[in-house]
């Protein structure tokens, strides 16, 4: 079976790869916002399945996903509302949510789902990779969905060669110890962190993501991993100004 | 209990299928550090030594087992009051955040982080930072901030620092996000003391081990005073499940014991406004546990509803998931209306003003029937001193 995403990292590097929030501002923006970002050139797309209680994310998630909710998002319409997303959009797209949702959808459906919309891979931000091992792995693979795992500065190096062995995808790499959000600057000591996983030499390629929102943090990650992943600071970027300057925000990242 | 239990975590943190550590990355090396010490912790001479210690000098354990004797004939049979209302600051929460205090030294930890519904584990919480000159920070939902102030003074006069929870429905399980989220962002100095027997493995079976302090000494007690160690049958209320799991934990293995579990259906069990979580609930993943939970069709975490705060929780321990789903325990609810007659009751008969989350467990009472050789041990969680607002409506003392 062919890998969208591990082809997307061969043919580009510094990629960048956005996630914005399903069903926001708008509940049918979804395949709008989709295309947009393909046609200004962005290599890869993290669709985000809106939480009630999204643990691991900051205000600007927070609220998206709540404005979402109240939209009417829940994973049957965003299927329904992806159905033919692949007569007109090439890069891979990924569905981005917490666990239980896509539970109460039961996985195997939400898995099989994906494939038949041409959906990549999932990020299951509190799915431990344990876990995923022990119980889900199966149902992944039988559908041909990649499931991407996430490292932090806290994660060992054990750890992280482990999750490499399993990734299908790519590594997901947490810039700081913190929950999703704009910061302007990377702290001192992220770096060192960029520059102890790049030594790894790991056989998956890695994204860098929370945190990066403008040019500086952009090339930075750039430095140090095949590229990075935008989330917060496109959201706020919608809700500043709509849909028709999607443009505009991601020309600063070329 | 016998170190092993047939309702004992397993090596993986569950209890048959329900608990599990469902955590963001970010958790994970948190969680880790924990589930690989607190066993070898709390085994300690030492730590046992000073834990015990501070429950009898500090705490005020052991907690009297009291014969209800006016409540009994009322109701034909032997009933036990578990006095965890006498305990310092008020409820069985102190038996808790005293061991985890302990735990968290331990690790070397610096500041303390806590979420609270009603503000009986922050302040339970406020209690044992201040003890050990601790910084303590707890997440409280705007809305339970409003209507619970006493308690909020309570907390920073023990110098805590309350932050509101603004996010979602401002209530108590949004704490829970927050203090999550905090923890995130402070992942190598601070230390999250969980309320419950909930959240990720370790926290429900470390929190059921400090809480176990309960069964223990019930079965001493009634030793001494009834000269059979085994009651016919426990009840206690149920929100996250820690004063159950506290009451029922050493005699889990005891299948001649029933074991009761009251929850808390608010206006009505299918009123749209409950907290009945066995009932209403469906399996799925809260706060990095999979238990049962009530959610929408869509999986999205529903705002249940009860007169008292400390039991709406949209989730249960899955320790509780496991005991209703297996049948070992027996859960059933009571509605506003039902607790509050029961706070009267128990004030006439006895002259105790229960808190409002022990009067659902005493509601039960009138909704079966025991034959006149049965001892039934009632667990008082709590003292009504927090509730007294909601007893000055409901009663109509008001000018
Ligand atoms: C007095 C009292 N009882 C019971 C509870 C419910 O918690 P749990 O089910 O964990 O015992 C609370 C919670 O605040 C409480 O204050």
């Amino acid at each position: 079976m062919s890998n969208r995403i591990k082809e997307q990292f061969k043919k580009k590097s510094n990629l960048l790869s956005i996630y914005f929030t399903a069903g926001y501002p708008k509940i049918d923006d979804t395949v709008d916002i989709i295309c947009r970002l393909e046609d200004c050139g962005v290599d890869m797309i993290e669709i985000g399945l809106p939480f009630s209680d999204p643990l691991a994310d900051g205000p600007v998630i927070q609220n998206s996903s709540e404005v979402s909710l109240a939209n009417g998002m829940n994973s049957e319409l965003l299927f329904k509302q992806l159905q033919g997303i692949r007569n007109r959009v090439d890069i891979p797209l990924l569905i981005m949510g917490y666990f239980n949702p896509i539970l109460q959808f039961g996985l195997e459906k939400f898995c099989s789902n994906c494939a038949s919309t041409g959906i990549d891979g999932l990020i299951i931000p509190d799915l431990p990779f344990e876990i995923y091992k022990d119980k889900y792995e199966q149902i992944f693979d039988i559908h041909g969905i990649h499931n991407t795992f996430l490292i932090t500065p806290q994660t060992s190096e054990k750890r992280i060669f482990e999750i490499d062995k399993w990734t299908t995808s790519f590594i997901y790499m947490v810039s700081t110890a913190s929950t999703t959000g704009i910061q302007q600057n990377f702290a001192t000591d992220t770096n060192a962190y960029f520059e102890r996983i790049n030594k790894l030499n790991l056989d998956s390629p890695a994204l860098i993501g929370f945190g990066i929102s403008n040019r500086a943090t952009f090339k930075t990650a750039c430095n140090f991993s095949q590229g990075a992943i935008i989330g917060s600071a496109f959201i706020k970027h919608l809700e500043n100004k709509g849909i028709n300057e999607i443009g505009s925000f991601v020309k600063n990242f070329s | 209990m016998k170190e092993k239990s047939k309702f004992s975590v397993d090596s993986k943190g569950f209890y048959g299928e329900y608990g599990g550590a469902f955590i963001p990355e970010l958790l994970y090396p948190n969680v880790k550090e924990l589930e690989e010490n607190y066993l070898h912790i709390m085994k300690e001479e030492q730590f046992q030594k000073d834990f015990l210690a501070l429950l009898k000098d500090y705490v005020g354990r052991p907690t009297p087992l009291y014969f209800a004797k006016r409540l009994s004939s009322k109701y034909g049979c032997k009933i036990y009051l578990k006095r965890e209302d006498l305990n310092h600051t008020g409820a069985h929460k102190v038996n808790n955040t005293i061991g985890q205090i302990l735990v968290a030294q331990k690790l070397g930890k610096k500041r303390i982080i806590a979420e609270t519904g009603a503000g009986q584990h922050g302040v339970a919480t406020a209690t044992a930072c201040a003890l050990m000159g601790l910084e303590c920070i707890v997440y409280m939902g705007e809305v339970d901030i409003a209507r619970q102030a006493p308690n909020v003074a309570r907390m920073k006069m023990l110098g805590a620092k309350v932050i509101a929870a603004t996010s979602g429905s401002k209530t108590l399980k949004d704490a829970t996000n927050e203090a999550i989220r905090d923890w995130i962002n402070n992942p190598t100095d601070t230390y999250y003391i969980i309320g419950s027997v909930v959240g990720p493995h370790p926290y429900p079976d470390m929190v059921a081990r400090f809480q176990s302090v309960i069964s223990q000494e019930m079965k001493q007690q009634l030793l001494t005073q009834t000269g059979n160690e085994l009651p016919s049958c426990i009840i206690a209320c149920i929100g996250g499940g820690s004063n159950a799991a506290g009451a029922f934990y050493h005699f889990l293995d005891n299948e001649d014991v029933e074991l009761v579990a009251v929850e808390a259906s608010g206006k009505g069990i299918h009123s749209g406004e409950s907290a009945a979580t066995m009932v209403l609930g469906s399996d799925g993943i809260i706060h990095a546990s999979k238990t049962k939970l009530m959610q929408t069709k869509d999986g999205q975490i529903i705002e249940p509803y009860s007169i008292s705060a400390g039991l709406d929780y949209p989730g249960i321990g899955p320790l509780h998931a496991h005991l209703g789903e297996s049948g070992r325990a027996k859960f059933v609810s009571a509605t506003d209306d039902e607790a509050l007659s029961a706070v009267r009751e128990l004030c006439e008969l006895e002259g105790i003003i229960p808190a409002l989350e022990s009067a659902h467990a005493l509601a039960y009472l009138p909704k079966t029937s025991f034959n006149t050789n049965d001892t039934v041990v009632i667990n008082l969680s709590g003292r009504g001193d927090k509730d007294l607002s909601t007893y000055i409506n409901a009663f109509g003392y008001e000018q």
